[in-house]
């Protein structure tokens, strides 16, 4: 395996130049190198194919917040699809073809009365299936530590100010489950499609530092 | 496995353990009562499945609901602010 | 003792709202992961990585990225688990850097 210079296409020869990979612009750092390391010698191995990781990766790709987006949006119009949400989310995922992953979801809803909050305080737990993967204030220090004990501080960071006669609920994502929050409908989105409601979900309502609002 | 020693609803006390080893049972919640909000279901042990072993027999996996209140002494919110964390059942006792 | 990762509470500055595209490289480190911890394979499992994610000492855990957390936990799972040795990663490291040099990377 020696003399190849394309890390991730053993598997088939070029006619072109390969564009270069965005992150090997500089000098490799001690981890770039060892994640070529890894994966070079696992491929050397048999362990897995140059393939098999460009196909993971590109289902990692197919992953984003659009997933959860349409849940919530479907979940908003439809009170039987969000019936079936709340108490087996991994149904209602597959009936909206969202993939659910291997962990459990627990989908928490945002009322008059109650703001959900999520945070994994002992590493960086996230429902990745349907958000895809995490942004890095999720799982910095800063995060992790303070939306435990200050939520509605950590939350009002976030432009998010939760009154005193709304319960806040957060949940720390310490073991198998994985949480999606249901962000309240915004007033005023009364007879729009689902297209254009999932359009106001973003990432952030689904973890809770911000509410769905009109564009 | 086999079924759960805590229903949803019961008061329980998370152990107040110190011990070296991959844990899933944050340090700022031991110590501290609270109330079961569901029974997640039957998981290998994260302990053991650290180690490499095979976790088994499953453990219950409980969502416990605290008062932000009791948690923190210095809270600073409405007294029906809570935290829900993921306990595994060895790591409950009865309140 | 409360291990470092376990920083629930701590106190800690505002939350910077930061994110960024993850490079490829970062993605790829993903996909050992996910690959590596599958069914068929399983040289690791999730709670391994995690254990050693936490082994990483303190200084050192929060001057790294996430991705490069992970990428130093799985190569220390692949050694405990006998997938890999130290020696040959070394000889892949040196010749990775040849070839980096000689512009073949």
């Amino acid at each position: 395996m020696s003399g190849h210079t394309h890390h991730d296409h053993h598997d088939h020869d070029h006619d072109h130049p390969h564009p270069t990979q965005p992150d090997v612009d500089g000098p490799l750092t001690y981890h770039q190198r060892l994640e070529i390391a890894v994966r070079e010698l696992m491929i050397e191995k048999g362990v897995l194919t140059a393939d098999e990781v460009r196909r993971t990766v590109e289902a990692m790709d197919a992953r984003s917040p659009a997933g959860g987006a349409r849940v919530v949006a479907r979940a908003w119009t439809d009170p039987a699809y969000k019936q079936t949400l709340m108490t087996d989310p991994s149904r209602a995922l597959n009936q909206v073809g969202v993939e659910v992953g291997l962990y459990k979801l627990v989908v928490v809803e945002n009322t008059d009365a109650v703001h959900n909050l999520v945070v994994c305080t002992l590493c960086s737990c996230y429902p990745r299936a349907i958000l895809g993967l995490p942004p890095d204030w999720y799982k910095s220090r800063a995060y992790r530590s303070r939306a435990v004990r200050e939520p509605r501080t950590v939350m009002a960071e976030f432009g998010l100010e939760i009154p005193d006669d709304v319960a806040v609920r957060v949940h720390d994502s310490t073991a198998d489950m994985r949480y999606l929050v249901l962000p309240k409908r915004p007033k005023g989105t009364e007879g729009w499609s689902e297209t254009r409601l999932a359009g106001i979900v973003t990432r952030d309502t689904m973890i809770g530092v911000a509410e769905a609002r009109l564009p | 496995m086999s079924q759960a020693r805590f229903g949803r609803g019961d008061r329980v006390r998370v152990r107040r353990a110190d011990v070296p080893g991959h844990l899933r049972t944050p340090r700022y919640i031991r110590g501290h009562e609270g109330e079961v909000e569901r029974i997640c279901g039957f998981f290998a042990n994260p302990e053991e499945l650290a180690f490499n072993r095979h976790g088994l027999p499953r453990r219950a996996l409980y969502r416990v609901r605290f008062r932000q209140a009791d948690v923190w002494p210095d809270y600073d919110g409405p007294a029906t602010d809570t935290i829900d964390v993921e306990i595994y059942e060895h790591w409950l006792e009865q309140a | 003792m409360r291990q470092h990762h376990d920083m629930g509470g701590e106190k800690a500055g505002p939350v910077e709202k930061t994110e960024h595209d993850y490079a490829p490289w970062e993605k790829r480190v993903d996909a050992l992961m996910v690959l590596l911890s599958d069914r068929e394979r399983s040289l690791i499992k999730v709670d391994e990585l995690r254990r050693n994610i936490e082994a990483i000492g303190p200084d050192a855990y929060h001057k790294m990225t996430y991705y490069e957390r992970w990428i130093t936990s799985i190569t220390s799972t692949l050694l405990q688990r006998g997938a890999l040795t130290s020696d040959e990663l070394a000889r892949k490291l040196a010749d990775i850097e040849r070839r980096e040099t000689a512009g073949l990377l």
